[in-house]
């Protein structure tokens, strides 16, 4: 039985296809069988940063439409033995997903894998609640910035109303806040908001603090999940954050500026 | 923070601003978030009704709905004009 894990957010470019794709391949490095799925129907983009667009023929809408199995449509990761890319299709049709559809993929899914991760589109529409909807937990991907902070609290309320689990009254999902592009040095000058400011007003527990990083858009020109270079902050950074998602209690990092020296401080360098 | 910025006087960091507005809005959209979807519909109905009877303006009703514990308390106010 899989675990389904959603990645989401509300607001769009705050890192949830880069948070995918390097949890993703954190829980396939760390042995266990993992399919990460596009739901952005129309806005394909996990097949570009997990760098497997040349190698995408059918997609989750043809396996809903019976057009392909799974096998045809899985993409086998060059890089990690056990890490599977299911790409969104790009059809402009809205209704190209049905509920019904997700949840026999999901099933069938569920039979092989141990982590099924769903990369969720930006927004609350049906996209968004498509790729929460079966979720057993969710990862809320949030900048330190005003409105994904709002967006991921909206995000967090369809989670508590609108999720499976919560329409059958089974086990709540269970929340996760990851904070991304995270400015220590903005943070200490008082013009970002602190992960205890977020902490405090999303009140739920913090997987992982991810450092605004030059990294980030390397690996993602590269189609490289940033995980892979441990060399970076980044990089490190959403290692601890899947260590902790497998349940190690970890210290977290990156989350003060670098100190300075005497001299700096006179003169304000 | 320079040496010289100890001598200017300090000012309020614009991530406290951040933070206040955000408690603010986001405390306000978590009560707004358990209420039924029939509300505004029925607050509508509600308004229609009176104007019918006294001439008031929209502004002058408000319904707020309350959820405590097993009960929940469905309050309607209205400012008839003196």
């Amino acid at each position: 039985m899989a675990k389904i894990i959603v990645v989401t957010s509300g607001k769009g470019g705050v890192g949830k296809t880069t948070t995918s794709a390097a949890i993703g391949t954190g829980l396939a490095l760390a042995g266990n069988k993992t399919v990460i799925i596009d739901f952005d129907v129309g806005l394909r983009n996990l097949d570009l940063i997990m760098g497997c667009e040349r190698r995408v023929v059918y997609d989750f809408v043809n396996v809903i439409n019976n057009e392909a199995n799974l096998n045809q449509t899985l993409i086998k990761d060059k890089r990690v033995k056990n890490l599977f890319i299911m790409p969104a299709s790009q059809t402009r049709d809205k209704d190209a997903l049905t509920m019904e559809g997700v949840e026999k993929v999901l099933e069938e899914l569920s039979e092989t894998f141990d982590f099924i991760i769903c990369d969720s589109p930006a927004g609350i529409e049906k996209g968004a609640h498509m790729a929460l909807y079966f979720a057993d937990e969710a990862i809320v991907v949030t900048n330190p910035e005003v409105s994904s902070v709002r967006d991921s609290d909206r995000i967090l309320g369809i989670l508590q109303s609108k999720s499976k689990r919560a329409e059958q009254g089974g086990e709540p999902v269970k929340e996760h806040l990851l904070l991304t592009r995270y400015n220590p040095v903005r943070v200490e000058e008082g013009e970002m908001l602190s992960v205890t400011d977020v902490e405090e007003i999303l009140a739920i527990p913090l997987l992982g603090v991810i450092p605004e990083s030059e990294a980030v858009l390397k690996a993602s020109n590269q189609g490289e999940p940033v995980i892979h270079n441990q060399d970076t902050d980044a990089g490190k950074a959403y290692s601890d954050a899947v260590k902790r998602l497998l349940g190690e209690e970890i210290a977290f990092r990156f989350l003060d500026a670098p100190k300075k020296g005497i001299l700096k401080r006179l003169i304000g360098a | 923070m320079s040496f010289i910025d100890y001598f200017r006087s300090k000012k309020t960091s614009s991530a406290s601003v951040a933070k206040e507005r955000l408690q603010i809005i986001v405390a306000h959209e978590r009560t707004q978030r358990n209420q039924p979807d029939y509300l505004p519909a029925m607050q509508q109905e509600l308004i229609d009704v009176i104007k019918k009877y006294v001439a008031i303006d929209e502004d002058d009703i408000t319904v707020s709905l309350e959820n405590s514990n097993n009960c929940s308390v469905f309050e309607l106010n209205i400012n008839l004009p003196g």
